[in-house]
């Protein structure tokens, strides 16, 4: 036996041990067994098209949370000129997110620049135009360096909302990641409901508290003559029959108060069995309700959620202790979705969904059976095919296969990675890499035989010079992988990482492992007999 | 000796055979071209195109006609239905278009139009899939862009390890990369971008003389069109899984056309024969062995995906099949030969000529 086996044979075995260490817990019967006990904690996690679940990538409208920002930012230009007495008139934000008022004398435009330069260093003045001989329009703009502040806050605060939301709706290991260019990723495996998930995650949940302009028409209102610093709203009132329809309401553009102070929200039933949700606030949020009930004691309050209006209650007294509550014609269900959203905090911006990729569980427990089944009876013709063709040479590169799928399994639990549907692809086709090499490596050494070399100094030349070949090929085929890594999505991204995986293991198995077991054969070969491959 | 399937003496004149080879690959590609000419270029699945599929599975057999007719009423805009997998799976795909609904609004509008008209037949629904225009514009950029690298790293890397020429296949990518660059600033169409890069990726190569690395990409669009175009001539989808198969392929092939020229490498340096041709005909016959057994132990693996697979995967190894197949094909008879035809040869003397010296080949004389 030659010398360097003595060391190559243990690594081998170190390697083959550890790899089984993490392969292995990814049957449910070693799991169970007091092995799992001395086993890493890791298993093989299957790709949603596998286990059936809910793939979505969200769609944030950041412009949204900018121009919500911008209109705060006109309101509080407005109190502070005022304070400075000077006079600004309807800030408003334009079509193209940009805050836009009056200046209505001319000759406080100097201090008004001061003012704004002082106390908003994130707003720069785009233009200041002439309306008429007194009065200046401006228009002010965020910076783009502040763009970027708010656009990151609302990502980070749309991705935390979202969890909040998925937590209290009970999913096993769900997958919430920030995507490039204002995107949300949401993996929510084997979930029955998808529909209702859909609802809670989507749901902005902008909570705002309106006065209703008691003089305005409605009917007038729908027609377009809506009186100015009021708005035109809908709201869902179920008729006598039981059908439903939308009538209007006038609103006070105005936003008394909103959401953000809500500290707890709950399903509750009134004395006709009616489910409510019922609200908590803050004290900074009690204090402002407390105000604005108090202020406005006969009038009609409107709960406005995501520019829907749930109810338009009187308000009958100054309400104090900071609770409140949302009524409106819910069912159990929708009151529980709504108070679950209202508890994990309000999106900062609306979502849309732009993909949604839904499996049901029980296709992904057929694809998976077929999957794995046609692999094996691929893997089987090979086995056979590799033993007629090569003899007891085929049969160690049957056994370096077997090693090989292992390596693979292990490495995918090891790092954590998924299998996906073209993942099993990507196994089946780095079977055909590894036998590639193999097959290489054999054709090579029959070469060598056949130009007169001892099968010793076959074996050897066959693996040295086909080794090279080896690499140039496996070499390219990761790039393609790597490629494929960078620029693909999920189950792509799957595939890239298992052929990767596969083609390394694969260079470990075919160039070492089974030299080591040639190396092995040859020695123990006697002398003078013949030397089939 | 064990089996053997092709005999150790087997001398077989692939290179002659090179024109017969050229007629069959471009006569391919054109009907290709010509078929997604017809059609107006490929066909995208939903990744690509954007959309909803519903599949639905029954319990029992259901006829297609009464569904088609029945999923009519429903009003969605370009729905097509149509089988999927076995006809004993009982399970059909739905598509619509819905740029205005939102998935679970499709979901609802199919589930009451089913429940009212198949109230016997027990039916669920296995999957839906909604991409919306967006992120299937970025998806089809994202898929072009992939390809595009695959091919360009492929050519470096080749360029640098067959003929030592890292530095100027360095400086072949810095020229595309800024080529690319000052195009992308007049924002030329993704898809046209890339057809020029290709363009200025082969023309480099031949400037530069790097004779393996044009052979080698020159057999991968070869590969790529020739697959794309038959998914074209059978109506076949593109989606992420296959543009995935496309990569696949390109790995395979240059797998199989870098083992071909590794071996025209190593015998141009031992000398084992005077002429280029002979030299590259010998390479692949000593191959050949190897190359009939990879690809097909590889094909039987593939094949039985397809045929046992199930209907998610069967275009994925659809795919897969038609690659390994043109790829071994490929490493043969395209890039070898390109090999040859683009070597300078001294001119009306004859291939026996032909500068030998591989990598450093002379500038040609007249």
């Amino acid at each position: 036996m030659k010398g360097n086996l003595r060391w190559k044979i243990p690594v081998i075995l170190m390697v083959l041990i550890t790899s089984l260490l993490y392969f292995l817990p990814s049957f449910s019967g070693v799991r169970d067994s007091s092995l799992a006990k001395i086993m890493p904690d890791k298993q093989v996690s299957l790709g949603l098209d596998l286990r059936g679940g809910i793939h979505l990538t969200l769609g944030v409208e950041v412009e949204r949370a900018m121009e919500r920002s911008l209109a705060q930012m006109g309101q509080d230009i407005r109190d502070q000129a005022r304070q400075h007495n000077i006079l600004i008139l309807r800030p408003g934000v334009t079509d193209d997110t940009r805050l836009e008022f009056v200046l209505v004398q001319r000759d406080q435009q100097r201090e008004l620049d001061r003012l704004i330069d002082r106390e908003y260093s994130n707003l720069r003045v785009v233009s200041r135009t002439a309306e008429d001989e007194q009065r200046t329009r401006y228009i002010l703009d965020f910076t783009s360096e502040y763009k970027e502040v708010i656009r990151d806050m609302t990502m980070d605060q749309a991705v935390k909302t979202i969890r909040n939301r998925i937590d209290q709706f009970g999913v096993a290991e769900p997958d919430i990641r920030r995507q490039q260019e204002d995107r949300i990723q949401v993996q929510l495996p084997g979930l029955d409901d998808p529909q209702r998930a859909i609802a809670i995650i989507g749901q902005t949940a902008h909570l705002e508290f309106k006065l209703v302009d008691e003089d305005a028409d409605p009917q007038r209102a729908e027609q377009g003559i809506v009186p100015p610093g009021s708005r035109l709203y809908y709201q869902q009132v179920t008729l006598a029959d039981g059908t439903t329809v939308d009538e209007p309401v006038v609103l006070r553009a105005e936003t008394v108060m909103t959401g953000e102070y809500i500290t707890n929200a709950h399903t509750a039933f009134d004395q006709y069995n009616q489910p409510y949700v019922a609200i908590a606030f803050d004290n900074r949020g009690s204090r402002i309700f407390e105000r604005v009930t108090g202020e406005n004691v006969r009038k009609r309050l409107a709960i406005v959620l995501d520019g829907n209006v749930y109810s338009t209650p009187v308000i009958q007294e100054r309400i104090s202790g900071g609770r409140a509550s949302i009524t409106g014609r819910f069912t159990v269900d929708e009151a529980h979705d709504l108070a679950v959203v209202l508890r994990a905090g309000s999106l900062p911006a609306p979502v849309f969904v732009m993909e949604e990729r839904t499996v049901g569980p029980s296709l992904g427990q057929e694809s998976i059976e077929r999957g794995v089944r046609s692999a094996m009876i691929g893997g089987a013709l090979v086995i056979i095919f590799m033993i007629f063709y090569f003899g007891f040479a085929g049969l160690i590169a049957d056994i370096v296969l077997a090693f090989n799928v292992i390596l693979i399994m292990a490495g995918l639990a090891g790092f954590g990675a998924t299998l996906t549907l073209p993942g099993i692809a990507g196994i089946i086709l780095t079977i055909g890499i590894a036998v590639d090499a193999n097959v290489l490596i054999f054709e090579r050494i029959r070469e060598e035989l056949r130009r007169g070399l001892s099968p010793r100094a076959a074996v050897e030349e066959g693996y040295n010079r086909a080794t090279l070949t080896i690499l140039d090929a496996n070499v390219t085929t990761i790039i393609a992988a790597v490629i494929l890594y960078q620029f693909g999505t999920g189950p792509i991204r799957g595939f890239a990482v298992t052929l990767t995986l596969g083609v390394l293991a694969s260079m470990f198995t075919a160039i070492f492992v089974s030299r080591v077991l040639f190396d092995i054969w040859v020695s123990r070969r006697k002398p003078g007999t013949a030397f089939n491959i | 000796m064990g089996f053997q399937i092709i005999k150790p003496d087997t001398d077989y004149d692939f290179i002659g055979k090179r024109k017969y080879a050229y007629i069959i690959s471009i006569s391919l590609i054109l009907i290709g071209l010509l078929s997604l000419g017809l059609k107006g270029g490929p066909k995208f699945g939903i990744d690509f195109a954007g959309g909803v599929i519903i599949q639905v599975k029954f319990e029992r057999e259901v006829e297609l006609p009464d569904l088609s007719s029945s999923l009519d009423e429903t009003g969605l805009p370009a729905l097509v239905v149509q089988r999927f997998g076995d006809r004993a799976d009982h399970e059909f795909l739905l598509r619509t278009s819905a740029e205005d609904l939102t998935p679970s609004q499709v979901r609802e509008t199919v589930e009451n139009n089913l429940s009212q008209h198949f109230q016997d037949d027990h039916y669920t629904i296995q999957r839906l899939e909604m991409v919306g225009p967006r992120v299937g514009a970025d998806l089809r950029e994202n898929a072009l862009e992939a390809l595009f690298f695959a091919v360009l790293f492929i050519a470096i890397y080749i360029s640098g390890r067959f003929e030592h020429k890292w530095f100027i296949s360095a400086f072949m990518a810095a020229g595309l990369a800024g080529g690319v660059y000052i195009l992308k600033l007049i924002s030329i169409p993704l898809a046209l971008l890339i057809f020029a890069a290709m363009v200025i990726t082969i023309i480099l190569s031949w400037y530069l003389r790097l004779n393996f690395a044009l052979g080698a990409v020159l057999a991968l669009i070869h590969d790529i069109l020739i697959t794309v175009g038959i998914f074209s001539l059978l109506n076949k989808e593109f989606d992420l899984s296959i543009v995935a198969a496309l990569l696949t392929i390109i790995g395979y092939s240059l797998n199989d056309t870098i083992i071909v020229f590794d071996r025209i490498r190593e015998n141009l340096r031992n000398k084992i024969s005077s002429s280029l041709s002979k030299t590259i005909n010998i390479s692949i016959n000593q191959t050949l062995g190897r190359t009939i057994v990879t690809s097909g132990t590889t094909l039987a693996v593939v094949l039985c995906l397809l045929f046992l697979g199930g209907g998610i995967i069967h275009d994925f190894a659809f795919a897969l099949t038609v690659g390994i197949i043109v790829g071994t094909y490929s490493s043969i008879f395209v890039a070898s030969p390109i090999l040859l035809s683009f070597r300078p040869v001294v001119e009306e003397e004859g291939e026996e000529q032909e500068v030998l010296s591989p990598g450093r080949s002379k500038p040609k004389t007249a």
